[in-house]
């Protein structure tokens, strides 16, 4: 009986459950090539010119513009701060540990609107006027979870006498770091680099709160959604986007397994 | 060779101050992020603001009115009720797929689990944006089925409001109990498996006895990281809520702008958080509980 | 035995060093080399880690060209030592010198040691000939791209790797890795090569093979292993000199032969292969010999030994299995014998293990027998004798 129900009706469901959670983000692209500004049933024709329209809209340009540059800037400072965090967890005792790693970790679960109000009143108490920078602070800090557990699982392949060899070979401590760790763990931190820009690229609600007269381009979309007229151009804008954040993920995944492949050398484990 | 691990694990001196060191730009930074706002609001939340002006004498005016005004009690009532909705369901839903994948997918398990964390990275925004297509009277759906000839007028049952909010919410956050799930199951040792049955115990009887209990840290890890973040979810009411279907993150976003009252959406703000870690907590220690009694 | 009497670190490349003496006498153990001849001196070395210490009070001196094993069962500190000797560990006391000068002030990339790690450690994104140069682009190093080629190519060759210089790290079998790892710190030429445990990841068959390798390569670069196992039999194999250590405690330094043959303790003795004990009584005992009475087999004569205490005291002494003789009829060519009845036995091809239960012991003591040597094959519950000479025992504290 069970037996039947995990080979019969558990792979139905799963399948189901895919459909379902691909289903609905599958109208993006269909629409998007919709001859039509009404978004329904039945389909008028196809078209490409809402991608075509894409490029004319300057305020959409300024704001991907926009989302690049916080984007860049996050991931670099959260894979540096993750980077750290992660190589202190993984190879040191000392106290607090577990501590700040809960707290470094928190921004995952907390609720957005509360820690973007929050920090809102900061900036503002703190005479900071509100830009790209304060919405890039943000995006710093919702990062950094993303950035240690892809960098803290690639630590944790590192065998920590990778190290002492590159020491007992002559090397200095910064001599080690670059010729062996940073190489060794490159995949991990070119993965987190690509998952903290996928995070700040899509990431709206800080930046909804946070950002100043220059929208990121989450914050554009939103400000769009609202005319029916943009629609059309907002679905082929979301389907471009959707497949960038899954490139830059394929390309992550990638490089995380290339790490795993890296390290599962010094399990002893000959690959060849 | 164990006792280089045993050196490092026990010399304090060195090691913690290099661990320290590195840790401290994250913590500080964090610190600064999280800590020193909190700070802030709770202060705020004890000031008032007419019109333009900050009244800093410290009042509990704020959550007098929050207690008082049955507007705001519903909205926090209802964004905790449409959590724990939304988790009960994304956890309900997810377990047998995690579940699938875990013990019934050999070969594939990488691109099944590849499949369903795909959709977490593509944008929150544009997840909840597509089921703004889909439903409502006019939505995707309904023209759909009226276009099949399925049905003659469109269906109200999808119209934007609290179920809406539900049903977005739920393919939200899928991943999110998915991937926690599936790890606390493949932990479980399969010859625990092996030897239940040696004991005896049927299928139905080796998963509530074996399987479920082992599998709870994933399920309350899963309730939380879902949990805590839809309480305070601005998006989905907002885009497929409705009228009917606000709840308390559009109430404090209203009073961050149009309304201009930071000190009452400070409060606001705190008295959601309050309610988010009291139901967390009191969630966790159910799931941990009921874990426990299975056995 | 005239490797402590070559000038420290001089040793020549291609002399081969001397074996271990050869069998025939229990070479006396020689005493603590004098002066400037230990390559690595370590005096009161003693390393704690808060309230627990893992090594205590160590003095060792090392030979220049010796191959000296650490041996010891896990925990008991050899690692440790061996990883304040490469600077990896500072000493809470005590001193650490090579070739004359103290290490403790000497940062351990600037220590005339090297180490083949226990992982191996091969550097996963380089390939073998970039992991073998690793320490020739160093700091401090100033060697020319060809120089840096040439020596490569060369300990290629002396590990038997030539041609594979261009292999990835990640395309290597365990003895290939191995291989790797000892040509990278052969290559700097150090006066000590430490070894952590360096065949314990491979299996027993390689294991073997590359015990005899090391052997090799060691006589053929003349430099000073130092070797940390917890498999006696590996230590016993390859070593000139073995250290036996327990709880952070050097228990004793001796050859492999006489680490055997002369174990200074019951848990030396029970360390370094099988061994039964005996209780006994002294009848008398002179500067020569003694004359033992060993309960349940009668008196015997052995030589006198200090452990052995004065005429009256009670003493356990040690035998191993292999100096039990079994034969049905009491044996002519032992002193005394005594009648046991065969409990067990264990087949192990060349040898077979007999337990017995000696009248008037608790323990069954166990006797080893060369299968082809005697066609004393018995069955459990049989009765024979079971005797020794007096020249076996090993008198313990």
């Amino acid at each position: 009986m069970m037996r039947r129900l995990a080979s019969g009706v558990l792979p139905i469901y799963a399948l189901l459950y895919l459909a379902f959670l691909y289903l609905p983000i599958l109208f993006l692209p269909l629409f998007s090539f919709n001859d039509s500004k009404i978004l329904a049933f039945p389909m008028s024709g196809f078209t490409t010119k809402w991608y075509a329209a894409l490029g004319h809209e300057t305020q959409l340009l300024n704001a991907l513009g926009n989302s690049i540059i916080v984007g860049l800037f996050s991931t670099v400072f959260a894979t540096a701060i993750g980077s750290l965090t992660a190589r202190a967890i993984t190879r040191y005792r000392f106290p607090l540990r577990r501590s700040s790693q809960a707290l470094q970790m928190a921004p995952l679960v907390m609720p957005e609107v509360i820690v973007a109000v929050s920090l809102l009143i900061m900036f503002l108490s703190l005479g900071l006027s509100l830009s790209l920078f304060t919405v890039a602070l943000a995006h710093v800090l919702v990062t950094i979870p993303y950035s240690i557990s892809i960098m803290t699982s690639a630590f944790e392949q590192f065998d920590d006498s990778l190290e002492e060899a590159a020491i007992d070979l002559g090397e200095g401590e910064w001599g080690a770091l670059r010729r062996v760790t940073l190489p060794v763990v490159a995949p991990g931190i070119v993965s987190s680099l690509l998952v903290g820009f996928t995070v700040s690229f899509d990431e709206f609600i800080m930046a909804f709160f946070l950002t100043g007269t220059e929208p990121t381009l989450p914050v554009y979309i939103w400000s769009q959604v609202r005319f029916p007229a943009k629609l059309p151009i907002v679905l082929a804008l979301g389907t471009l986007l959707i497949l960038a954040s899954l490139a830059l993920l394929l390309a992550a995944e990638y490089f995380r397994r290339r790490s795993l492949r890296l390290s599962a050398v010094q399990e002893g484990v000959p690959i060849a | 060779m164990g006792q280089g691990r045993v050196a490092r694990g026990i010399a304090l001196d060195r090691q913690a101050r290099r661990g320290l060191m590195l840790t401290a730009p994250g913590t500080l930074y964090v610190a600064l992020m999280v800590l020193g706002p909190a700070a802030l609001a709770v202060a705020y939340s004890f000031w008032t603001q007419t019109y333009v002006t900050l009244d800093r004498t410290p009042t509990l005016a704020n959550f007098r009115e929050i207690a008082t005004d049955p507007l705001y009690r519903t909205l926090i009532l209802r964004s905790v009720i449409v959590a724990g909705l939304v988790t009960f369901l994304t956890v309900l839903l997810a377990y047998p797929v995690a579940y699938y994948i875990a013990f019934h997918v050999y070969r594939r398990k990488a691109l099944w689990l590849l499949l369903v964390s795909i959709p977490f990275w593509t944008s929150y925004l544009l997840r909840v944006f597509s089921w703004k297509l889909v439903l409502g009277y006019n939505g995707v759906l309904n023209s759909a089925l009226i276009w099949l000839g399925v049905i003659d007028k469109p269906l109200e049952w999808i119209l934007f409001d609290v179920n809406a909010v539900v049903l977005t919410l739920t393919h939200a956050w899928a991943p999110f109990a998915i991937l926690p799930i599936f790890v606390s199951l493949e932990k479980i040792d399969r010859s625990l498996l092996e030897a239940a049955k040696d004991l005896g115990e049927g299928p139905f009887r080796a998963f509530f006895r074996v399987v479920l209990p082992l599998s709870m840290p994933g399920v309350i890890g899963a309730t939380l990281i879902i949990f805590i973040p839809t309480v305070g979810d601005y998006v989905t009411p907002a885009l497929v809520g409705g009228s009917e279907g606000a709840m308390v993150a559009n109430l404090i976003q209203v009073q961050f702008g149009k309304a201009n009252n930071w000190p009452l959406g400070a409060a606001l703000a705190i008295c959601a958080m309050l309610c988010v870690t009291i139901a967390a907590l009191a969630a966790a220690a159910l799931l941990r509980f009921l874990g426990r009694r299975i056995r | 035995m005239s490797s402590n009497q070559r000038p420290a670190g001089q040793a020549p490349a291609t002399a081969p060093a001397p074996a271990m003496a050869p069998a025939a006498d229990p070479a006396p153990e020689p005493g603590p080399v004098a002066g400037a001849a230990a390559l690595v001196r370590m005096q009161g070395v003693t390393k704690s880690f808060g309230s627990f210490t893992a090594v205590e009070s160590v003095d060792l001196d090392l030979r220049a060209g010796e191959f000296f094993s650490l041996l010891g069962p896990s925990g008991c500190g050899k690692s440790t030592l061996l990883r304040m000797i490469a600077g990896f560990e500072e000493p809470t006391r005590g001193t650490i010198a090579i070739d004359g000068r103290p290490m403790a002030e000497v940062a351990p990339n600037r220590r005339p040691t090297n180490m083949v790690f226990q992982s191996y450690a091969i550097f996963p994104h380089l390939n073998v000939a970039d992991n073998i140069a690793f320490g020739l682009r160093s700091p401090g190093q100033s060697l020319s791209r060809t120089e840096i080629a040439a020596r490569v190519d060369e300990m290629l060759a002396t590990v038997g790797l030539g041609g594979l210089g261009q292999r990835g790290a990640n395309e290597l079998s365990g003895g290939q890795r191995q291989r790797v790892a000892l040509a990278r710190a052969l290559i700097l030429r150090p006066k000590v090569l430490l070894l952590d445990e360096p065949l314990s990841a491979l299996d027993k068959k390689l294991r073997e093979q590359m015990q005899i390798e090391l052997r090799r390569l060691q006589r053929q670069v003349g430099i000073t292993f130092l070797m940390v196992t917890h498999d006696q039999y590996e230590a016993m194999t390859i070593s000139d000199r073995c250290g036996v250590m327990f709880g952070g405690r050097l228990a004793q330094v001796a050859s492999p032969k006489e680490l055997y043959q002369r174990p200074v303790t019951r848990q030396v003795a029970e360390f370094i292969g099988g061994i039964n004990f005996l209780s006994g009584r002294v009848s008398a005992r002179d500067a020569e010999s003694a004359s033992v009475e060993v309960k349940g087999f009668g008196t015997v004569t052995m030589p006198t030994e200090p452990a052995i205490p004065a005429a009256g005291g009670q003493i356990t002494l040690g035998l191993r299995p292999e100096r039990f003789y079994l034969a049905p009829e009491r044996p002519a060519e032992t002193e005394v014998a005594a009648a046991a009845t065969v409990e067990d036995f264990a087949f192990y091809g060349e040898t077979i293990h007999y337990y017995l239960r000696l009248d008037g012991y608790d323990a069954p003591v166990i006797a080893a027998v060369t299968n082809f040597q005697r066609a004393a094959h018995f069955a459990p519950g049989d009765r024979l004798f079971a005797g020794f000479r007096g020249r076996a025992l090993v008198a313990l504290p």
